[in-house]
């Protein structure tokens, strides 16, 4: 049976991606790492989008606390605004919102600029001077994203929920230090654990989207453009599937 | 760990010096969907010469080269460079050759993100890990100070013009030492007193360094002044091959096109 054109297109690229995750792993456990490289894509992934990642964590908790504050008003308990606020951030929002901030920033960015020293030649360039342009430009750039969206994930998490004490403190009185114990009162390990390994994925997938389609570009500046455009595309389509995938995994064994 | 014990034995047998041609290419066929490129294409690189392949656009010329360092895969045919048919080396085999061999890109492919001097160091640093930073930076000083760009060792390459670029790109060909180099159309986009300039430093670094070389080119003037001998590429196979005074002689009119 032959599948119909675009159907064959997307089990062809899936397949791909696959040999290329396979590729990444060999290669990041083969000789010579680049440390000093890895460092640099270290600083630019995660120092770089602190600033994007931290404002956007921090208008969602404020508008999270305007928007719910009148409905529990209504039924009385304005006092769980931090817990509720607390439980959606570190669960869901969080990691959720930066990982798709960080698919547009970063995803963007690895497919332009790979995909433009695809088109320039520049990889191929590294490749004829003997040195492994998958090991220098992908295995770090993909071990950066995986390492530092966590990261951010809990800085985003803890600017969101001061953000949510300013809102509060707009029409409410709360002190700072009530407001956090209330947050902390309500979470617990089984709720931060799932949250933390899934945005490892989350990261993890960014990468490695992100280095496929700028790696393999094709058709000259026009691809460049297409592949940062697709990269975004997927990246963020990748991170709700993970999600629903963490979610019924999470739901399964339990947790949470 | 004997797998990569064995592999690394092999491939100090890369390193090791040949007699005779330092390349030869038997019988290449390449083909793009129903675009046979390379039909049958035959060449000898003889120790310090400097091979044109002429051709028009499109001909195969830069396919060729690409076949020639591993870039693309032919469908048939042999290519043996200083004594190894590349088809049948492994990857940290082919590394190691091609430490001996420099490939001069037609776009520069200079790395717009580092400057020039980390352009260079680039390929040494993988390769020459024994060298003191103070060895380093002289070779790179001195590799800029052969294409007299010493001075913009500090600069990003978006800063330098089209012929700096080129020159900064032969640098970095130069950094290893290759015993071959194989230039992609040196002088395209280049006006034309900065490409005979860059024609002229080719010839320089061939006798400075003793180099093997392979220029792919269309640029007549260019192939007047690197060329030892050339290699009229035309309809996918080597259809004239002598020195530039025997084709400019020559009354075929395939070969006149290029010479009147």
């Amino acid at each position: 049976m032959k599948l119909p054109g675009y159907a064959a297109a997307v089990f062809d690229e899936a397949g791909q991606i696959v040999l290329f995750t396979g590729r990444f792993f060999t290669e990041t456990f083969s000789r010579r790492f680049e440390g000093k490289e890895f460092l640099r894509q270290c600083y630019i992934i995660g120092y770089k989008s602190l600033p994007l990642i931290g404002l956007t964590g921090f208008i969602m908790g404020l508008v999270l606390t305007i928007q719910v504050r009148p409905t529990l008003v209504a039924y009385g308990v304005e006092a769980r605004i931090p817990a509720m606020v607390g439980l959606s951030f570190v669960r869901e929002i969080g990691p959720v919102v930066s990982a798709l901030i960080f698919a547009g920033k970063i995803g963007s960015s690895m497919g332009a600029e790979l995909g433009s020293m695809r088109v320039t030649e520049q990889i191929d360039s590294m490749d004829v001077s003997g040195t492994n342009p998958f090991k220098f430009l992908v295995v770090t750039r993909v071990l950066a994203a995986t390492i530092m969206l966590p990261v951010l994930s809990i800085l985003s998490d803890a600017i969101g929920i001061y953000g949510s004490y300013l809102a509060y403190n707009i029409r409410g009185i709360m002190s700072i230090r009530l407001f956090y114990y209330e947050v902390f009162n309500y979470l617990h390990f089984s709720d931060l654990l799932p949250a933390f390994v899934k945005v490892y994925f989350f990261g993890f997938a960014v990468g490695i989207i992100g280095c496929f389609k700028g790696y393999y570009t094709t058709y000259g500046t026009a691809g460049v453009g297409k592949a940062a455009n697709s990269a975004v595309v997927l990246s963020s389509v990748m991170v709700f599937i993970l999600d629903l995938l963490a979610v019924q995994i999470t739901d399964l064994l339990g947790i949470g | 760990m004997l797998k990569s014990l064995f592999e690394h034995k092999i491939a100090d047998d890369v390193l090791k010096p040949v007699d005779g041609p330092v390349i030869t290419v038997k019988d290449l066929y390449k083909s793009f969907g129903e675009n046979h490129v390379l039909k049958g294409f035959n060449t000898e690189l003889n120790r310090g010469q400097t091979l044109v392949v002429l051709g028009r656009s499109g001909s195969g010329k830069s396919v060729l080269i690409k076949c020639i360092i591993g870039l693309m895969k032919p469908d048939s045919g042999t290519i043996n460079v200083l004594g190894h048919n590349i088809l049948e080396l492994s990857v940290p085999e082919m590394d190691k050759l091609r430490m001996r061999v420099g490939f001069l890109f037609q776009s520069n492919a200079l790395y717009d993100s580092m400057t020039i001097r980390e352009n260079l160091e680039f390929p040494m640093r993988r390769h020459l890990q024994h060298l003191e930073t103070d060895e380093v930076n002289q070779q790179v000083v001195e590799a800029l100070e052969d294409v007299g760009l010493a001075h913009t060792i500090d600069m990003m390459p978006s800063e330098l013009s089209g012929g700096m670029q080129k020159r900064v790109a032969l640098a970095r060909t130069l950094i290893l030492k290759p015993e071959i180099i194989l230039y992609d159309e040196p002088t395209t986009g280049l006006d034309p007193i900065t490409g005979a300039e860059i024609s002229n430093l080719i010839v320089e670094i061939q006798e400075k360094y003793k180099t093997s070389s392979i220029v792919i080119s269309h640029d007549m003037k260019c192939v007047e002044i690197t060329a030892d001998r050339i290699n009229l590429l035309l309809r996918g196979t080597c259809y004239a091959d002598g020195t530039y005074d025997e084709l400019a002689a020559s009354n075929d009119a395939n070969i006149k096109l290029y010479f009147h």
